[in-house]
Parts: C-alpha cells; structure tokens; sequence
C-alpha cells in the first residue's frame, strides 16, 4: 500500500509541475500580449523600475564592491604564482563581465526584487485587489503584472552594469591602490583582453535573459499563491529558490553558447 | 416586483468540480431596487454574485444584466458590461500602495479620457458623498475599517454604475460604521437611481434598509420577501436565522458524533 | 512617493546605469581602441599565425595602429591570409615587415609591423610580402634538443 501511495504521489506531483509550467507559460504570453499599457503609459513602469531597479541599488554597489575586492585580493595571490600580476586587471574585469556580474547581480534581484513582487502580487491576490481590478473591468495583467516584468526586465541590465563596474573599481583599489600593482598594465591588460562585443555585450544579453526569467518567475509565483499568509509566505521562497536555480542553469546554457571555443 | 428587471437570474445551477454550490437558482432583481440575499457563510451567496459579474460561468442555466447573457459575452462584452457594474468587496479591497486619491480616480483614469482636473472635482465629489472629503491624501493602511470601507463605496461608484453589489459590507464594523455604511448603501442607491444587490448575513442592519430579500441555503432558495414578510416567516430556518436562535433546524452540535458514547455514557 | 520626484530617482538611476555601461565598454573593454577614424585594409601571407586572433591589435615601434579584421587559409598557397585595418593616418612603405609577436611569455599574440626603407607606401588593399611566422614554442624546444643532440655528437 505504501509504494502505490508512494507512487500516486510522485504521479500527482508531475502531473501538477507539468501542469504549472503549462499554466506558467500561458501566464508569460498573456503578460507580453498585455504589454501595450506599460509603454504606452510608461510612467506605470518607471514606477516599477523605481521599486525593482532603484530600491536594489544599494545592495548591488555594495555588494559588487565587495566582489571586486575579492577578486583582486584572491587574482593577485594565484597570479603571483606565476609572475603575471600584470594580469589582474583582466582576470578581474573578464570574470565579471562574463560571469560574476549577471549571476551575482541577478541572484541578488532575485531575492531583493522578486521576492518583493511576490509577495506583492500576492497580498493583493489575497486581500481581493486583483478581483477588484477585473471587477472593475481593468485588466490586472495589463496593469499590474506588466508594468512589474519590464521594470525588472529594463533595471536588471542596468544594475548588472553597475555592479560589474564597481566590482571592477574594487579590484582596481585592492590591486593597484593597496597592493601596488602596476598601474598602466592592469588597465592596459585589461583593455586589450575584455572585448565590448564578444565580452560586455554578451554579460548584458545574459543579464536581460535572467532579468526576463526572475520576473516571471516572481510575478507567477504570486499570481499563483493561495490567497492566505501561508500561501503567500510559501511563494515568495519558492520565487528565490527557483530564480536561483533558473539564473544558474541558464548561465550554463548561455556561457555554453557565447564563450565555447577560447 | 412591478418595474423592469435589470438582472434576471434563470435556474442557475453550478458547481466545483462536481460539487454542487448552486442548484437551480431563479432570482430578480428590478431596477433601482434594493435586494439582499442572505444565508450563512458557505451557502453560496458570493457565487451568486461572482455569476453576475462573469466571473463564473453557469454550468445550466443563465445570468441575464441589462438583456445580455453573461456567459455568452466575450472579453470585450464582458468588460464593457462590467464598466456599467460596481463591486464593494468584503473589506473594501482598495488597492493598499496608493493614496485614497488614487484608489477613488483609478477607475476615471483608466477608462476615461477625462483631464485631471476634472478627475481631480468628480474624485471630491465622491469623497464627500461618503463623509470623507479630506481623506484623499491619506494611504489606506492609514484609514479605520469604517472609512476604508466607505472608501472603497467611493471606488465602487466613481463612474456611476447602474448595478452596485455588495459583498458582506457590514463584516467586521463597529456599530456606528454599520449603521452609517447601511444608510450609505441606501442613500447611494436612492440617488443613483442604480440598483443594488447586497449580499449579507447581517440580518438586522440589511432588513432596515433593503426592499426585498432572498433566502439561500445550501445552494438553494428557501424563502423570500419583503422584510416584514421575512419577519414573520414561518419557515422555521428563516425563523432561527432572523433571531439568531441557538437551536433550531441548524444544531448546535456538530452532526456526526455521538458524545456520550464517546464517554462511554448511556447506551 | 510624489511622482515627479519618483521620475527623478528613476532617471538617475537609468543615468548611472547606463554611464556604467560605458565605463565597461570604455574603460574596461575596447570599444574606445576601435578604430573610429578612417582606415585602410593590408594584407599578408603567414605560414603559421599560431595563437594570432580577429581583433588582435596592430601594432608599430609598440603604437597601436590598427586591428586583424580576418583569418582565412588561402587554399592556394596553404598559408594563412591575414586581413589588417589600419588607422589612415599611419602610412607605411612597400618593403614593410610583419611579425607574429607575443607580449610577454604567455601574452596575446600581435602583429608588430618594422617599416623598411622604400619610398613608396603601401596602398589599401596591397600585400605585405614580408612576413615572420609566429614562434612557436613546441617547435622551439623541437629545435633545440635536436642542436643539443647535434653538438653532443
């Protein structure tokens, strides 16, 4: 009897995940297809870039500060290994354009900004908001849901480029200012080895791509939550433990495409 | 039941999954009338209301407003018809991260064209038919559950629909705020020339006010009538209902066990 | 929040945001070695580029003056045809030399171009025919065995 239960529940389970990604998509073309309002009334998006993109400014300075710090710290140990310290420069700026600052930066929007979107898109689901919207003939994924995608969407980038140039700012004050680091060479290094196309232009396409991804991911979470404290409570950790995976699993996928072969 | 009917409800019946919440409903609510329909929690009064406002489909059956037949419009009829309807939820839903200002000018905004000063004198207008001119600046967080829900009436009838539902108005007030919603609801109506369906199990403040009531339990009409009728119902729910009586044809005890067995008393 | 001052914080956000893109693209990247004045295309036969890349720089008596454009082998001769642009304001005479040169040890690879001493200068589009082989380092230590082999003999 136990294995047949055992069994029922592993069929329930996927039957349920096939079916929320199923819910999940439809939910994401209905938001692109509802997109008219958040450009045409842009200011309810600015609003949204507001609290997605300005309230993590912070966190996002800080932490790629942080990071950059790190990195000139922990590059310089291993390259003077091998007596390339002229090499900081590029090991910093490459790994962070490439890799560090879209996953760091969205890794940390995730927790910051989408667990804020679900929870308030689903407080607004439980205290009736939404019914009242429709009631009113409003459509609340043109006028709630939309507006929230693509002010994560357009801030994402945006932060990403920040951290990754503060990072780089960090590893410039570790390894040249306190360190001692030739100067010319940790910039030079760096110029002739990160590439705006192949390098910084790829780090923002991954960023948006993640950007698109936690948005949706936060925004259907809490659109899908039960209307109660638990429901929405439960969300809003399942919107930072599935951003988190999506961010890293796409990163695979991506780098995978964009830097095979050197 | 003499005037026009706005919305005709035709033996609808519904049900989740294959639970039956409706079972052959026929309700008719005449224009600029007030009706009440009570029951208790969980008899089915909201999906009655959620029928009216196309949010639920009938699974027999039809919902008429206005000459229309709600499950057959698409989304733009549905819309369109929804502009001309008004909901009060039950505890006002007013959307918490904007101002009072906001909340009242939402509905303007979105489907008028209207320029904002005007938006800005029909928003006082409003406010000041519910007693709360000066508010407008507050958040609702900032509100107590009275004003708020006064607030969302304003909401409810910022672009002067001609049917105003009401879904548990009175839950959760003071005494004074029920009184001053239940007269609102009365007055508002009366002014309007709208029709209201209110939607309550406060049978005290709702037979002051409304001109009709209906009677739903389990899914199903039990009685019906004005209020004196209701009073003196002989219908024995309706009787314990009205007089909030501890025992009647609703027990006190839970139905299933049996207690003194369960002491190993009797038996 | 006040919407205009909420449109203000937006705006500077969007500002910072975009200022740091340039800072990466600028300062960080290469964008501003790309040659934004006018150039012109030479061309050169190697018959190894070793680790040579599109984008690599060009360079003269170590000034940058242009950038690899393309790789191909010509199937022709089986050598690598290099395609250069180089910044116009740089002229140099037909009996140039191009090297596959190496910036430290373990560097990117570059082209280094010595100017001879003909009097006519090379026009777009010509061929550098004289031209150096990267180093590479296998052959290198190839070589030298096999001396040491030779000399102990």
């Amino acid at each position: 009897m136990a294995i047949v239960s055992s069994l029922r529940g592993i069929g329930t389970r996927v039957v349920n995940g096939v079916w929320r990604i199923g819910f999940g998509s439809r939910f994401f073309l209905m938001t692109l297809l509802y997109s008219g309002a958040s450009f045409r009334r842009f200011h309810l998006t600015v609003k949204e870039m507001f609290s997605s993109g300005v309230m993590s400014l912070i966190i996002i300075l800080v932490a790629g500060m942080f990071v950059g710090m790190v990195l000139g710290l922990q590059g310089y140990e291993t390259l003077k290994r091998y007596g390339s310290e002229s090499a900081l420069g590029t090991l910093v700026a490459l790994s962070l354009v490439r890799e560090l600052g879209p996953v760091l930066a969205a890794l940390l929007f995730a927790s910051r900004a989408g667990s804020a979107m679900t929870a308030e898109i689903g407080l607004m689901k439980a205290t009736e908001q939404i019914s009242a919207m429709e009631m009113m003939a409003v459509n609340p994924i043109a006028r709630v849901v939309a507006p929230r995608f693509w002010g994560g969407v357009i801030s994402l980038p945006l932060l990403t480029a920040m951290f990754s140039s503060m990072g780089v700012f960090g590893g410039y004050v570790v390894g040249v200012v306190l360190i001692g680091v030739d100067e010319g060479s940790f910039w030079s290094q760096m110029q002739a080895a990160v590439d705006f196309q192949h390098d910084v232009l790829n780090g923002v396409l991954k960023s948006f791509v993640f950007g698109v991804a936690v948005t949706t991911i936060a925004l259907f979470e809490g659109y899908d939550a039960p209307p109660t404290a638990e429901g929405v409570s439960g969300a809003t950790t399942r919107t930072v433990v599935q951003s988190s995976l999506a961010i890293l699993i796409l990163d695979f996928i991506l780098t995978a495409f964009m830097f095979r072969g050197d | 039941m003499s005037s026009e009917a706005l919305v005709e409800i035709r033996d609808v019946n519904f049900a989740y999954d294959s639970r039956p919440i409706l079972k052959g409903i026929n309700m008719t609510f005449p224009k600029g009338k007030l009706v009440a329909i009570m029951g208790l929690s969980g008899c089915g009064k909201t999906t009655i209301l959620r029928h009216i406002g196309g949010v639920l489909n009938p699974t027999k059956g039809y919902v008429k407003v206005d000459g229309q037949v709600i499950h057959e419009l698409d989304q733009d009829g549905l819309y369109k018809m929804r502009r001309k309807m008004g909901m009060l939820f039950q505890f006002g839903a007013l959307f918490t991260d904007m101002t009072v200002f906001d909340n009242v000018a939402f509905q303007m905004r979105e489907h008028t064209d209207l320029p904002e000063e005007i938006i800005r004198d029909l928003v006082m207008m409003k406010l000041h038919a519910v007693g709360l001119y000066g508010t407008q600046d507050l958040l609702p967080a900032e509100l107590s559950g009275g004003m708020a829900r006064r607030v969302a009436l304003a909401r409810t009838i910022a672009l002067d629909p001609m049917l105003i539902m009401y879904d548990e108005p009175f839950a959760g007030l003071d005494p004074i705020s029920l009184t001053v919603v239940g007269q609102l609801i009365r007055r508002l109506n009366d002014a309007l020339g709208a029709t209201s369906i209110v939607v309550t199990h406060d049978v005290q403040e709702s037979l002051k006010i409304v001109d009709y009531i209906y009677f739903v339990s389990d899914g199903a009409i039990i009685a019906e009538g004005t209020a004196d009728e209701i009073r003196a119902s002989g219908e024995a729910f309706v009787h314990q209902f009205v007089y909030g009586e501890m025992d009647g044809p609703i027990p006190f005890h839970y139905p299933d066990g049996d207690f003194n067995r369960d002491l190993g008393v009797g038996v | 929040m006040e919407r205009t001052t909420l449109d203000l914080w937006v705006g500077m956000f969007v500002v910072a945001g975009i200022g740091a893109l340039v800072v990466l693209a600028m300062k960080v990247g290469n964008l501003s070695t790309y040659n934004v004045s006018e150039s012109y295309q030479l061309q050169a036969y190697f018959s190894n580029i070793g680790g040579l890349k599109p984008k690599a720089s060009i360079k003269s008596a170590g000034v940058l003056v242009g950038r690899v454009t393309e790789i191909n082998l010509d199937t022709e001769r089986y050598e690598a045809k290099v395609v250069m642009s180089i910044d116009r304001r740089y002229q140099f005479p037909k009996d140039t030399f191009a090297n596959i040169l190496t910036s430290g040890l373990l560097g990117e690879q570059y082209i280094g171009l010595a100017p001879g001493g003909d009097a006519e200068m090379l026009k777009g589009g010509e061929v550098i025919k004289k031209t150096q082989s990267a180093v590479v380092l296998e052959d290198l230590i190839g070589k030298f065995l096999y001396n040491k082999a030779e000399g102990s003999k």
